[in-house]
């Protein structure tokens, strides 16, 4: 709890961030796409953490405001400029607004009723996207950029060229470093440094929330609330403001996500969007400072690398043995990956839900205490 | 002009008069019980002072303001605090900051985005909350996960997070409900301890006649949602009125 | 006057649906105090009961055809149902009859289904916080959708309905109006069926000992606990009956639309709002809110309605109708139209 492990903490964790590009390449993941959506989901985890992690207020309704951030980059880039920056900040203001509107009706209720209000309001947004707010989403076919687009900031470029987003000059894409180290083939490129600075940023906040007396009022709220008004706390206003910085943080990715690839539909709200990153935190562990970005780097990964297993790749695992264990073992082996790779997310997910509900992290310091042998009793599971 | 007067207070749910009528004024410093036998409102009433139910009619009113309709955080920062039947404090957070919260409330208010401050650096309520803690002898169990703790070390510091916020007048709600006799004398010692160190008028809610006669200054009588004696313990115990709706249940 | 008639019927046929599974969500809910994530799914699955027994039914006996070459100068085949060359006619009634008879085995199917869920997962999770209910049901609903997605693929797929019930009818002719409103057939077929189960249900609840105990229970399960009735076992009952309301109301619905592996989270989300709606705990308000919001839906999307909105200058709220009420609902009575105080409020 002290400040020097905090600091230590979010060194380390910056360390890996910035050498992920290297430290990623043994496992396959290391494109820079991929990198930048670990990060950009790491950042949307981690907002949502901050609510269902500390107030226990479960929410379904976190994919409007990723999409909502989104449209709003998108605009930005339409209209005024392929800088990031004005884009991000409306995406982070655009979605602060409207959680904070989403938020004040939800959170009128508690629990389960919660729940479903914010379930309601993810598959609302979705439609409204998908079809009455069409002159703003473009409906169906999504927004993308166009050549008639004014970006009244941008110089003009090359005609019948669609320009690319950039940071003052730098384009997102551009990979700036390309080197051969021991053996790997590495592309360090601009916006996954984009990305990741904004990672490790919002690491930062959320671990200074998580210090804090407003962290500990909202830890407060999830332990009893009755309790916590007869103390004089006004528990709404708390997770208010809780709901409004998680929808912050999932604008400030709908952003990032724009800025990736210029172009959004609506199906980034649908409410199974915002159910992702529900498997995410609980995956990873939540209320856990690490855990959600732990989470959302295990299924991004997992995503990209389990369904792309097919039938050959299996037959080369097993091959080392005869014929019929080879088949049996890809038969049994088979439906799990490849487009079968969510029916393993989903078993996955109920196994730590039942054995394991304080996630992977907990499932680290579970083995961890094991192996040390440590007072079981004594090292109650607390935040990380 | 007493700390807390209930005036023609009256509550009604659908053919049942669960209260009716009643006024009540409880003196600046003093311990007052309200005892009554089962049914007769007293957790009615109770929920009336601190905002869970809205009286039909009457007024409540503390300190001189008035207080229906506030919720419960809002009576709680006018100086009235509440202990539970069964103690009511943050079973996943440590002694520490179960006591630390009520520190918070008491300085910052119902609600304020102090999002990067350092719990753990705000010397002023760390202060206070160990005082309290030293003082309610549970300081060497700060660091404890408070919802391993035993009943009576909830139900101190229960008390604790109470007294913290050095309140104007603290309500119990049966604070000896389903204890033995040894828990119970303890409770009541603790009251005591409190009562010696500290000015806080309390409002009992008692069924244990015990408790009542070991701590009150005043004594109010509720029977079917009506004050029908008030008065001082021993002009309490041989009151007829008081005899006959206690009839059977208990010794007075 | 015939449009505002064929709006009603297809806001009834909607509401059916939605009804159905409202009525199973809020009997889980009631009696055990468990949010089924995992109901859609549970609907699907009656769907895909349906399918799988049209395959079933489908599986032929090949045999080259010694006198018709087919256009490539092979032998034709020859496929014969194996229930066709079994069963002779009954095997074509069969093969005809695939829903009926798959509603019929859906019962038991999903019941089993259902005490299994119950006594398996959901009974570990009545001590642990909602958000753990809603968390491992969703968990279970994405491995159902998943099995099923895999064993079955992602497209959708068409199960016949018997011949007599295929294409439109005169409903204007039936009811002796002077006008002819044309509706499919099967979807009123689905319509009535739905209010037979509902009524079944209901005087279950009402007239039997067992339905008796359970709404004591809904309404009071420590008191009926006390009376040494053991409410455990006939809650996990009452989880299999909730399942086959699911499981029946899906295999019915393959003949209006085609089952598809994510129907189940497609009609999940509108019925929790209609339960919400409804008022969580509450049966008869899960009814008439699934009625009522199918109806509302159905006539928003009228064309006349629509003109309507339009000309006011406001965007076409069809698509959003359901919830845009469901939050006023919500706001005005927080505890839905026919919900009870004091449910799920902590």
């Amino acid at each position: 709890m002290n400040v020097m492990k905090d600091r230590m903490t979010l060194l380390i964790f910056a360390a890996v961030v910035l050498a992920a590009p290297l430290l990623f390449a043994p496992t396959g993941a290391a494109y820079p796409d991929l990198l930048q959506r670990f990060a950009i989901y790491g950042i949307f985890a981690i907002g949502f953490n901050i609510l269902f992690g500390l107030t226990g207020y479960l929410s379904f309704g976190h994919a409007a405001f990723l999409g909502v951030g989104s449209y709003a980059a998108m605009w930005m880039f339409k209209l005024l400029s392929m800088n990031i920056i004005p884009a991000l900040i409306l995406s982070v203001i655009v979605a602060g607004l409207f959680s904070l509107v989403i938020g004040y009706i939800s959170l009128r209720r508690s629990g389960i009723y919660f729940s479903i209000l914010t379930l309601a309001f993810a598959e609302m947004s979705y439609k409204l996207a998908y079809s009455v707010l069409t002159p703003i989403t473009n409906g169906e076919t999504g927004l993308q950029l166009d050549l008639a687009d004014s970006r009244i900031m941008d110089a003009p470029i090359a005609e019948g060229t669609l320009p690319s987003t950039n940071l003052f000059g730098f384009e997102m894409k551009e990979v700036f470093w390309n080197p051969t180290i021991l053996g790997y083939d590495l592309q360090f490129n601009y916006g996954f440094y984009v990305c990741a600075a904004l990672l490790i940023l919002s690491f930062y906040i959320s671990m200074r929330i998580f210090r804090s007396p407003f962290g500990l009022m909202l830890r407060a709220v999830k332990t009893n609330q009755t309790r916590l008004n007869y103390t004089g706390i006004a528990s709404r206003p708390y997770t208010l403001a809780a709901f409004v910085i998680s929808g912050m943080f999932a604008g400030l990715a709908g952003g990032l996500l724009a800025t990736m690839d210029p172009s959004v539909g609506a199906e980034r709200m649908q409410w199974t969007v915002g159910g992702e990153v529900v498997l995410m935190v609980v995956l990873g562990g939540s209320g856990t400072l690490i855990g959600p970005v732990l989470g959302a780097v295990f299924i991004r990964y997992f995503n990209s690398v389990l369904s792309q297993i097919n039938e050959q790749t299996l037959h080369g695992w097993f091959a080392f043995g005869p014929d019929w264990l080879t088949n049996a073992m890809v038969f049994i082996v088979e439906p799990f990956v490849g487009k079968g790779w969510e029916l393993t997310l989903g078993a996955l997910f109920m196994i730590v839900v039942i054995f394991l509900p304080g996630g992977l992290v907990d499932g680290a310091k579970r083995i961890g205490r094991k192996l040390s042998g440590a007072d079981r009793r004594a090292a109650k599971v607390g935040i990380a | 002009m007493g700390i807390l007067e209930v005036q023609n207070v009256n509550k009604r749910f659908g053919g049942l008069q669960a209260l009716n009528n009643v006024n009540l004024n409880v003196e600046q410093g003093s311990v007052h019980a309200l005892i009554g036998p089962n049914g007769a409102g007293k957790s009615t009433f109770l929920n009336c002072l601190i905002g869970k139910l809205k009286p039909d009619t009457g007024s409540v009113k503390f300190d001189g303001s008035p207080v229906l309709g506030k919720k419960p955080h809002e009576i709680n920062q006018l100086g009235v605090s509440r202990v539970f039947q069964t103690p009511e404090i943050f079973t996943d957070l440590t002694v520490f900051e179960n006591v630390m919260i009520p520190c918070f409330a008491h300085r910052d208010g119902a609600f304020k985005v102090n999002a990067f401050a350092r719990v753990m650096r705000d010397k002023e309520i760390r202060a206070q909350a160990e005082h309290i803690l030293e003082d309610m002898g549970m300081k060497e169990k700060m660091n404890a996960h408070s919802g391993s703790l035993s009943r009576g070390d909830k139900r101190r510091l229960e008390m604790a997070m109470c007294l913290v916020q050095e309140p104007k007048l603290l309500l119990l709600d049966e604070p000896t409900a389903g204890m033995a006799r040894a828990d119970t004398n303890n409770t009541i010692d603790l009251l005591k301890h409190i009562g010696e160190t500290r000015k806080i008028t309390k409002v009992i809610i008692e069924h244990d006649m015990h408790v009542v006669f070991s701590l009150a200054t005043t004594i109010s009588v509720l029977a079917q949602g009506a004050i029908i004696a008030e008065g001082l313990p021993d002009d309490i115990k041989g009151h007829p009125k008081v005899r006959e709706a206690y009839l059977g249940e208990a010794e007075v | 006057m015939d449009a505002i008639l064929l709006q009603l019927l297809n806001g009834l046929d909607k509401g059916s649906a939605y009804a159905l599974i409202a009525l199973g969500l809020t009997l889980i809910f009631g009696t055990l105090g468990v949010v089924n994530f995992a109901h859609g799914a549970l609907f699907m699955i009656g769907a895909f009961v349906a399918v799988t027994f049209s395959k079933l039914m489908e599986i032929s006996k090949v045999v080259l055809d010694p006198e018709k070459v087919d256009f490539l100068g092979n032998p034709a085949k020859i496929k014969t149902p194996y229930v066709i060359e079994w069963f002779g006619e009954f095997g074509e009634w069969m093969i005809d009859y695939t829903i009926p008879i798959a509603v019929l085995l859906s019962i038991p199917i999903m019941i089993i289904i259902g005490v299994v869920m119950e006594r398996g997962l959901i009974r570990l999770f009545y001590n642990r916080p909602h958000a753990d209910q809603i968390l491992v049901t969703f968990g279970l609903a994405i491995v159902l959708q998943e099995i099923i997605k895999i064993s079955f693929g992602s497209e959708s797929i068409p199960v016949n309905v018997p011949a007599a019930f295929v294409g439109p009818v005169d409903v204007g002719a039936f009811f002796g109006l002077d006008f002819s409103i044309f509706y499919p057939y099967w979807r009123l077929i689905y319509i009535g069926f739905s209010v037979i189960v509902l009524a079944a249900v209901f005087s279950f609840l009402r007239f039997t000992t067992f339905g008796m105990v359970v709404r004591a229970g809904m309404a009071d399960r420590e008191t009926v606990g006390l009376l040494g009735i053991n409410i455990d076992k006939r809650f996990t009952i009452m989880f299999g009956v909730a399942a086959a309301v699911a499981g029946l109301a899906g295999a019915m619905y393959a003949g209006v639309n085609k089952p598809v592996f994510h129907m189940g989270m497609d009609f999940l989300v509108l019925s929790f709002v209609v339960v919400v709606v409804g008022g969580m705990g509450s049966l008869p308000g899960a009814v008439l809110a699934g009625f009522m919001l199918g109806i509302l839906e159905a006539f928003a999307s009228m064309p006349l309605i629509k003109d309507a909105i339009a000309a006011v200058g406001l965007p076409s709220i069809d698509q959003i109708i359901i919830y845009l009420v469901a939050v006023i609902v919500l706001l005005v009575r927080p505890r839905g139209l026919m919900g009870k105080a004091g449910v799920m409020e902590d």
